[in-house]
């Protein structure tokens, strides 16, 4: 059995959240942080922030946005798998990326938080974002630098 | 300055955003204010439209209250203070509005029944989709669903009901020009919300509603007695309700793939998207399995979905009834668990669910971890 498709375990207790923003999610960040999680043998709980316009309800649901986001939670819970890392998907909303990201971080259990940084090429958190989370965030904070190819 | 009676409630009612509720309230408030009457503009959303502000120009406007929730911080109507200006006439635009945690009341058409209660005139401004008995039909013909929703109470013991009326054409026409939203949103809402037929059935839905309350105010009504009750609004609407998915989902990390899977297929059939978690009578769930409900529970809000929790023994009999009683033509079910021993004689939830919900389509989502384990 190759090291990179052994069976999925069953996690321990540690949990590994990683939110990401918009359409293009960078492959160097999602494939560093499975590694992580397989490292650690830890859980990956990918969280698509879902930013709601001011003139929707917080509460409107997203058809279409949603399209583009079951994608790309089907596409990291496929490589996740086959890395041998379970996976525990999310979908959180709010005002603003900040917003949303505070929301799923107060109502996950994890361990630590692993942040794409926002690059000319794939989306992700501002600098500001990524300050505030370092402020608040409780566990472990990682930054990552996202590569130049987007995943998707 | 105290009254007595209650105040006299006038809403105006449209299909859609941009039909012009906001400025026929204001315009109205205007010729009122011009009679001599004492009218505060207690509660505009101007959506940023120049001829809406220019309407409410002359008018006295009551600053908004700020109130901070989960550090942001969001401005609401100032409830207590309109009771403090006591005004002859208040304008309260967007009566469905869920307010801010911690304010007098969760809804703002309930801070209207304040301010009536109070004796004080209301005029106040809603969009057909948003009354609840409605809301499913809506979702259904749109597949917008909308939340912040209003019981069809509040419209039926309104004084006046103004509907504004606009043909699609003329609605996307005002889109088009920038009049209802800013240029880089125009093209976004042309392709969701505004597309014509969306507006077609939102307008239809608008006139029958309006002419439903016309109807139950001309003829006396029993207090038992539904107006305008759903079912005649929607047997007579354009489309027929087709297929109906319900998703049987456990308080598992791999639920989430099954909803997603049912989602899609619910999109594919234009269908309606329930979720179904039966639990055993009597037991508590553990700390995981509520955190994963949760979760599930958001995933349901967040695709317009909706997740029941019904407590019975056998999961295909709750599955069968569900179903019967939701009008559901597709089941969708994770991978049963592979049978050992004297399990293996029993018959499967699969083979239980088709026996007992004859007519319904069941389909299995394979499971994702399972399936990568056989192929490594």
């Amino acid at each position: 059995m190759s090291p990179l498709r052994r069976k999925p375990e069953s996690a321990g207790d540690r949990r590994i959240l990683f939110p990401f923003l918009g359409s293009v999610l960078s492959e160097r960040s999602l494939d560093a942080t499975i590694r992580l999680a397989r490292a650690q043998e830890a859980m990956l709980i990918p969280a698509y922030l879902a930013v709601i316009p001011k003139e929707l309800s917080i509460e409107a649901p997203l058809g279409v946005e949603c399209e583009g986001a079951l994608a790309l939670l089907e596409l990291i819970e496929q490589r996740a798998t086959k890395a041998g890392v379970e996976v525990d998907s999310r979908i959180e909303r709010g005002r603003t990326a900040r917003h949303a990201l505070a929301d799923v971080i107060e109502n996950e259990r994890f361990d630590s938080i692993v942040l794409p940084a926002r690059t000319s090429s794939s989306d992700g958190f501002t600098p500001a974002d990524v300050a505030w989370a370092l402020e608040t965030a409780p566990g472990e904070v990682l930054v990552l630098r996202p590569g130049r190819e987007p995943a998707r | 300055m105290v009254r007595s009676g209650r105040g006299h409630y006038k809403i105006f009612l449209g299909m859609a955003a941009g039909v012009g509720k906001t400025y026929r309230m204001l315009q109205e408030g205007q010729a009122e204010q011009a009679a001599g009457r004492d009218v505060l503009l207690a509660y505009l959303e101007p959506h940023g439209r120049a001829e809406t502000e220019a309407q409410a120009e002359g008018l006295d406007q009551l600053p908004r209250r700020t109130v901070r929730y989960r550090d942001t911080e969001i401005e609401e109507m100032d409830l207590p203070a309109v009771f403090q200006r006591a005004p002859d006439l208040a304008l309260v635009d967007e009566l469905a509005h869920t307010n801010a945690p911690g304010l007098e009341h969760a809804k703002r058409y309930e801070d209207i029944e304040d301010i009536l209660d109070a004796g004080i005139d209301v005029f106040s401004t809603v969009n057909v989709q948003h009354l609840e008995s409605l809301n499913d039909r809506v979702a259904e013909l749109t597949g917008v669903r909308v939340r912040e929703t209003f019981p069809d109470t509040v419209l039926t013991s309104a004084d006046e009901v103004v509907l504004l009326d606009l043909t699609p054409e003329n609605l996307i026409e005002r889109l088009r020009a920038g009049k209802i939203y800013p240029a880089d949103r125009i093209e976004a809402s042309l392709n969701n919300f505004f597309r014509i037929e969306n507006l077609a059935t939102l307008r239809e839905l608008a006139l029958r509603q309006t002419a439903e309350e016309v109807e139950a105010k001309a003829r006396p009504r029993r207090p038992e007695e539904p107006v305008g009750t759903r079912e005649t609004v929607i047997d007579a609407a354009p489309q027929a309700v087709a297929e109906r998915v319900l998703a049987l989902v456990r308080p598992r990390t791999s639920s989430q793939r099954l909803v997603r899977r049912a989602w899609r297929s619910a999109q594919r059939l234009g269908a309606d998207l329930d979720l179904l978690y039966v639990a055993t009578p009597g037991s508590e769930p553990t700390a995981e399995e509520r955190e994963q409900l949760g979760a599930l529970g958001r995933l349901a809000a967040v695709l317009g979905a909706r997740l029941l929790v019904e407590e019975g023994d056998d999961v295909a009999d709750v599955a069968a009834a569900v179903a019967a009683e939701r009008g559901s033509t597709y089941v969708l079910i994770g991978q049963p668990r592979v049978r050992t021993g004297l399990g293996r004689l029993r018959e499967s939830l699969p083979e239980r669910l088709v026996r007992k919900a004859p007519g319904v389509d069941v389909r299995i989502v394979a499971d994702r971890a399972r399936l990568e384990e056989r192929e490594a």
